[in-house]
């Protein structure tokens, strides 16, 4: 195992973890303003890879398709809200997370009545070039627009939060709704902007993985959602840059372990195992704290 | 606690959902009462991971269908297909296989496309006394259990069998392409593509071939990064994928993009046009398949079923289409010489196949129910399958 192979493996590690990290960051974001694992994200995710399916057929670029997607994905995040989720504001919680599970399958079921079920090919939209490192060392720019998509937009997120009025108001909501209300503070328009701002991170997230692995189904968010989620928990569920590290780090101990010979089916085994570990040693994730103060 | 709360409730929600699913069944055909017509019922993957070959094969069975229809049915009567979605879900496929023998009575099972929900679907044909013929399972252990060294009765198939397939191209890589080292690269969820790993790996070793790895992916996964840089390391002159099209596409696309130039191999679970959308044109030169026909194929047999299927669907049909096509002949023709619609008669004369001029070649079945054939061999030019050689059994 040469230093060369080490490196290579860690560059498909960090580029499948940024994936992962992106999709992480609007499941970290919900629950840290309203507590609910919001199981819909995964397919909100699959409704921006679509999104970005049709537009780049229809001739637009990265970058319109990105801001397309994360249009629509941001009202959709919106209408299940409004539709779904407000209406149980005062319901117990495990009623909002099967509510969720319930959007989830509609979104999904839907997608296959509409859609059809069978994986359709993305077209190009981005040029790949493949840039050597240095030896047998390569990394391709897709792997970078991943990354650095994944990196502003954290970076733009935590700004949003701890630098402008909704953000204040969203981490008022997160502490107490009832006191942020008394204080004047729209729950309601709040809890929408959440859910906007969530959602439009799913939808980005979806079109740059069906950039990555070119290819588009109802069910695609189901896997990808489900790591996230564990990226989200593993850096501290609610801590925005503990999405991207949680993400990072499930990458790269997933491609870690498929590195060794032989031990490619362990890949999830192992990953789970350093969760469960994790989780044992600090409940409440790599970056958690015990004080509440979230997002 | 929370959590396991959340977990429970997830499973009982995917449980029902599922439950769900498999429940809509279409029925095709005259719609007369159940004794004027031959019911085929068939078990299909209509929606899900490889909605593609289910969808294709049972295009294939409608056309055979009206064809035999309006010829004037079979012994003075029509055929009729009820055709139930088993998602692509071994658990489904059980539970559409008896619906379809409980419910809607049918006289004749076909399916599943795919092995895995065709073994799901083995031990309810047996149970009931059905016989059920399936148009494209490969796996050896279908229709003959080796592990119990115990004959399926009831279960028959139209394909080739994965020992051959696998076999088949295992020579063509030691003999037509000269390769000394192969890596295998698996599917470890799916009976077919370690069917078609076991019998490469054997046939390939006694050619005096070497299998330099052994790797696994699972249905579904998305990034092959990681085992790929493995296997560039290795250097192998032959990667054998005997996988589906979804993951295949993604596997060919990831190695070519990462400068792996070796020839990329696989069975029929490749034959799909999404393939060629998912990996890309150049990315598919240097790959070969083995399957069970060819659209070249100049036989006045294949170009008046091409030629029939493209004026029905508006589209070249593919290997699932053909074997729904022939198998649903082979059905007709067996229920034709048992001369009536009893079960043990046609579970006779089903065994008894011999000769039988299906487009894909002629089909005997030997004693453990699976036809002796010949495969093709293609190869991706440009996108385009290309006919390359013709394999013998």
């Amino acid at each position: 195992m040469t230093f060369d192979y080490i490196v290579q493996q860690l560059i498909n590690g960090i580029s499948i973890g940024s994936i992962y990290a992106l999709i992480a960051l609007g499941y970290t974001m919900v629950y840290g303003i309203i507590k609910l694992i919001n199981f819909a994200h995964g397919d909100v995710f699959f409704v921006g890879a679509y999104t970005g399916y049709f537009t780049a057929k229809a001739g637009l670029g990265l970058i319109l398709s990105l801001i397309i997607a994360m249009a629509v994905c941001a009202l959709l995040g919106v209408i299940i809200e409004r539709l779904a989720y407000r209406p149980l504001r005062n319901a117990a919680r495990i009623v909002i997370l099967i509510t969720a599970i319930g959007v989830s399958f509609l979104l999904e079921n839907l997608g296959i009545v509409t859609l059809g079920a069978q994986a359709q090919g993305f077209p190009d939209i981005v040029n790949k070039s493949t840039y050597t490192l240095w030896g047998d060392v390569t990394i391709d720019s897709i792997q970078l627009i991943v990354l650095v998509v994944t990196v502003v937009l954290m970076a733009v997120l935590q700004y949003v939060v701890h630098r402008t009025k909704i953000g204040k108001a969203m981490r008022a909501v997160s502490f107490d709704m009832e006191a942020a209300r008394l204080m004047g503070i729209n729950v309601d328009t709040t809890i929408s902007a959440t859910f906007a701002i969530g959602s439009a991170l799913a939808g980005a997230a979806g079109v740059v993985f069906a950039i990555m692995y070119p290819s588009v189904d109802p069910l695609m968010g189901v896997i990808p959602g489900l790591k996230a989620f564990v990226a989200a928990v593993l850096g501290g569920i609610g801590i925005i840059p503990g999405a991207l590290v949680g993400g990072l780090l499930l990458g790269v101990v997933e491609t870690g372990v498929q590195s060794i010979p032989g031990m490619s089916l362990w890949r999830d085994g192992v990953a789970f195992a350093i969760l469960i570990l994790i989780l044992i040693f600090k409940p409440t994730g790599l970056f958690g704290k015990n004080v509440r103060e979230k997002v | 606690m929370m959590m396991s709360k959340k977990f429970i409730a997830v499973t009982a929600v995917l449980t029902a959902t599922t439950a769900l699913a498999g429940c809509g069944s279409k029925s095709t055909g005259s719609s007369s009462s159940n004794g004027d017509t031959i019911k085929i019922g068939a078990n299909l993957e209509l929606t899900g991971a490889v909605a593609a070959f289910g969808t294709s094969q049972l295009n294939g069975i409608k056309l055979a269908m009206e064809e035999i229809n309006s010829a004037g049915g079979v012994n003075g009567k029509k055929l009729e297909v009820v055709s139930a979605d088993n998602a692509s879900k071994k658990d489904e496929s059980t539970r559409t296989a008896t619906k379809l023998i409980t419910e809607d009575k049918v006289d004749v099972l076909m399916g599943a496309a795919i092995s895995g929900d065709t073994f799901a679907a083995v031990e309810v044909a047996n149970n009931k006394k059905i016989p059920m013929l399936t148009p494209s399972a490969t796996n050896d252990d279908i229709t003959f259990d080796h592990k119990k060294n115990k004959l399926n009765d009831y279960v028959f198939r139209a394909c080739f069998i994965d020992s051959f397939q696998g076999k088949v191209m295992a020579d063509f890589s030691a003999d037509n392409l000269k390769a000394k080292n192969a890596v295998i690269y698996t599917d470890n969820s799916s009976d077919y593509s370690k069917g078609l790993a076991k019998s490469f790996k054997s046939e390939f070793e006694s050619k005096g071939g070497k299998i330099v790895a052994e790797e696994s992916y699972q249905t579904k996964d998305t990034d092959f990064k990681a085992v790929l840089t493995r296997i560039k390391t290795l250097n192998p002159e032959v990667i054998w994928v005997p996988g589906y099209y979804e993951e295949v596409g993604k596997i060919v696309k990831q190695a070519r993009e990462m400068g792996i130039t070796a020839a990329i191999e696989g069975g029929d679970g490749w034959d799909a046009p999404q393939l060629v959308d998912i990996a890309g044109k150049e990315n598919l030169n240097n790959t070969f398949i083995s399957n069970h026909y060819t659209s070249e194929d100049p036989d006045p047999k294949v170009r008046k079923f091409i030629d029939a299927f493209k004026a029905k669907y508006n589209t070249v049909p593919d290997a699932m289409a053909v074997l729904g096509y022939d198998a649903t002949y082979m059905v007709a023709d067996a229920v034709k010489r048992a001369g009536s619609t009893d079960k043990e008669k046609i579970k006779e004369a089903l065994a008894n196949t011999k000769n039988f001029e299906g487009v894909t070649g002629k089909i005997s079945l030997d004693k453990n129910h699976d036809p002796v054939k010949a495969a093709v061999v293609l190869e991706y030019k440009d996108g385009k399958q290309t006919f390359n050689t013709k394999v013998q059994p």
